[in-house]
């Protein structure tokens, strides 16, 4: 139980998937300009992600890894099919997103519009493909990659949210005219990261 | 003060539209509001006007903030005093205790002169090079952008001196208080405008890149480790109960010896009860909000009741009670000088509880559980800055949805 709160934890704020290893900046930086669309665009990473990791994980140890066909026949513990994982990887998280864009559509129509371009793109965005890439990478079991699916879920959802919140704030800020837009934005995001530093060497 | 007027008065022409000066006017201006209340009148409807300006809060901070400049250079001289071998005295090397030979006032850690010259010594050239340079900056963007000049610099330039330990060198106080004041706050557009505390943003650039000299873990005495007594251990006392793993109560500092600064840490932070005479100007004069303060106050307690409750066999940091957490490092000067920032905290009163608490929280858990830093307030304290916004939006938004629902009703 520690064990998946630390990994929590960890995934949340120290290893924040936005603020720590810059991943996903296009829709980070795109969809900050309110924090109702960045709430909605950190809902659907979060809930893609949650859905991704598992399903990545399984197909990762039952079909990509070497020697994971053993469990449909023993002849097979050869078989090395990890040169698929990324391909796999991106039809994963393509149909996730597909699924997740219809529900928009259907249910919640108006953050659907202005999520706009961004949501279809979530398929592309590093933040994804980087939590199922870190799972492969450390091979985490099938609880860990859920947590840890939640977790860098939720760690973008909190950095764009407070990145959004800021940009609202920055309403009455007045940047010389060439860092007007995403110049200072960018000042910010490295300037949200040094706070988020608090908790690297964290240790629980 | 007649003639003060007639003179400035005189100079205004040139410096207006089209004058000569014309470039300098900021500077103008800043010195002329420096004297008097400026004379501008609104013109339109009536409005409610305050004595309390920009200017007088900002002079307000800065009085409540000379205790802990006091302290500060009598605290850092008598540190360096009393770990000093008086064989060795004659052996120190650098301009500064030339001067204190000059002076002739020696090196007794019982004499208050004594104490005070040296850490003068080392406390004015800090500020000195903090005003020069950042001043340099604040004037240089307010010419070229055509902004007044803001008082916000004095606090953020006495501020700074005091967060910094006393051995920095001084082209890092000169690299820190730049980027302090051009990335977070010059390039926003100025006081007010930004979302990071300014001298917060230039400590941590220093801690981050200068990390040897700065995290703490270094010893943050003057008088250079040959010449100390001995048995003599130079850590800060967070650092040590981090480190070697020994619990506070040994280590021979008492409750009252750190709630008035007889220990040591950053220039102006080691004492609690100089800030504790800052925070009654501050909030006397309601310049800071008390309920930020009290949020802080009342998260560092939950959290270090929490932890004491729960107890930690290795960790002797989940032992020490909430009134040691806020008398060691920089609990109290962060709490009263930084979590209250204006600008850079939350907005909203209720915001104001959530935040405090939250800092609060935060620093005993930051302390207790990240091992790489012995302390953890100014972190905190940026981290929350962060968030500051997003719960003033979400508060914003809990009074609309509430109003909504009172008028259907």
């Amino acid at each position: 139980m520690e064990h998946y709160l630390s990994l929590l934890v960890k995934s949340v704020f120290i290893e924040n998937v936005a603020l720590a290893f810059f991943l996903g900046m296009c829709s980070f930086l795109a969809c900050s300009r309110k924090v109702e669309t960045a709430f909605g665009l950190g809902v659907a990473v979060v809930f893609v992600q949650v859905l991704t990791l598992p399903l990545n994980n399984l197909l990762l140890r039952y079909l990509l890894a070497e020697g994971a066909l053993t469990w449909l026949h023993e002849s097979l513990n050869w078989v090395d099919l990890t040169f698929l994982t990324f391909i796999v990887f991106i039809s994963t998280i393509a149909a996730t997103v597909q699924i997740v864009e219809m529900a928009l559509d259907r249910y919640f129509p108006a953050l659907y519009t202005s999520l706009g371009v961004f949501l279809p793109l979530i398929a592309v965005n590093c933040a994804i493909l980087g939590g199922s890439l870190f799972m492969a990478e450390r091979d985490y079991n099938f609880i860990e990659s859920v947590v840890f699916g939640f977790g860098t879920g939720f760690g973008f959802l909190l950095a764009i949210v407070a990145l959004a919140a800021i940009r609202e704030r920055m309403a009455y800020a007045n940047p010389p005219g060439g860092l007007r837009g995403l110049g200072i934005t960018f000042i910010a995001v490295g300037l949200m990261s040094i706070g988020f530093m608090m908790f690297s060497g964290m240790q629980f | 003060m007649k003639a003060l007027r007639r003179f400035l008065d005189q100079q205004s022409q040139s410096f207006e539209q089209g004058g000569r000066l014309a470039r300098f006017k900021p500077l103008f201006e800043a010195a002329d509001t420096f004297f008097y209340t400026p004379g501008n009148v609104t013109r339109t409807t009536a409005h409610v006007r305050d004595g309390m300006d920009l200017k007088r809060m900002m002079i307000t901070v800065v009085i409540a903030l000379i205790p802990c400049v006091i302290w500060g250079m009598y605290n850092t001289g008598l540190q360096a005093n009393l770990s000093l071998d008086p064989a060795k005295a004659a052996e120190l090397t650098g301009w500064r205790f030339d001067v204190i030979r000059v002076l002739g006032v020696g090196h007794d850690p019982g004499s208050v002169l004594a104490n005070i010259t040296l850490g003068a010594l080392y406390f004015i050239p800090v500020y000195v090079v903090t005003m020069l340079v950042g001043l340099t900056w604040e004037v240089g963007f307010a010419m070229v952008r055509r902004h007044e000049v803001n008082e916000g610099f004095f606090v953020t330039g006495l501020l700074f001196p005091l967060i910094l330990p006393p051995t920095i060198p001084l082209w890092q106080v000169a690299f820190g208080i730049s980027w302090g004041v051009v990335i977070a706050k010059e390039m926003f557009g100025g006081t007010g405008m930004n979302f990071l505390n300014p001298a917060l943003v230039a400590r941590a650039c220093l801690f981050y890149s200068f990390p040897l000299q700065i995290t703490g873990d270094k010893v943050w005495n003057v008088v250079s480790q040959s010449h100390w007594l001995d048995g003599y251990s130079g850590a800060t006392v967070l650092a040590k109960a981090k480190q070697l793993g020994s619990p506070i109560a040994e280590q021979g500092i008492t409750w009252w010896d750190a709630f008035l600064g007889f220990e040591l840490g950053s220039l102006g932070e080691t004492s609690a009860a100089a800030c504790l005479i800052g925070a009654v100007i501050l909030l006397g004069t309601r310049v800071a909000a008390w309920r930020t303060v009290a949020g802080v106050v009342l998260g560092t307690v939950l959290a270090a009741e929490l932890l004491n409750f729960v107890g930690s066999s290795t960790n002797p940091v989940f032992a020490v009670p909430f009134w040691w957490h806020m008398v060691l490092g920089g609990w109290a000067f962060g709490t009263v000088f930084m979590v209250t920032d204006p600008v850079t905290s939350t907005w909203t009163d209720r915001g104001k509880w959530i935040y405090g608490t939250l800092i609060g929280a935060l620093i005993v858990m930051a302390r207790v559980f990240n091992p790489a830093y012995p302390e953890s307030v100014m972190l905190v304290i940026l981290f929350m800055n962060v968030f500051a916004p997003l719960i003033d939006h979400y508060v914003v938004k809990a009074n609309i949805r509430r109003r909504m629902r009172r008028s259907e009703a």
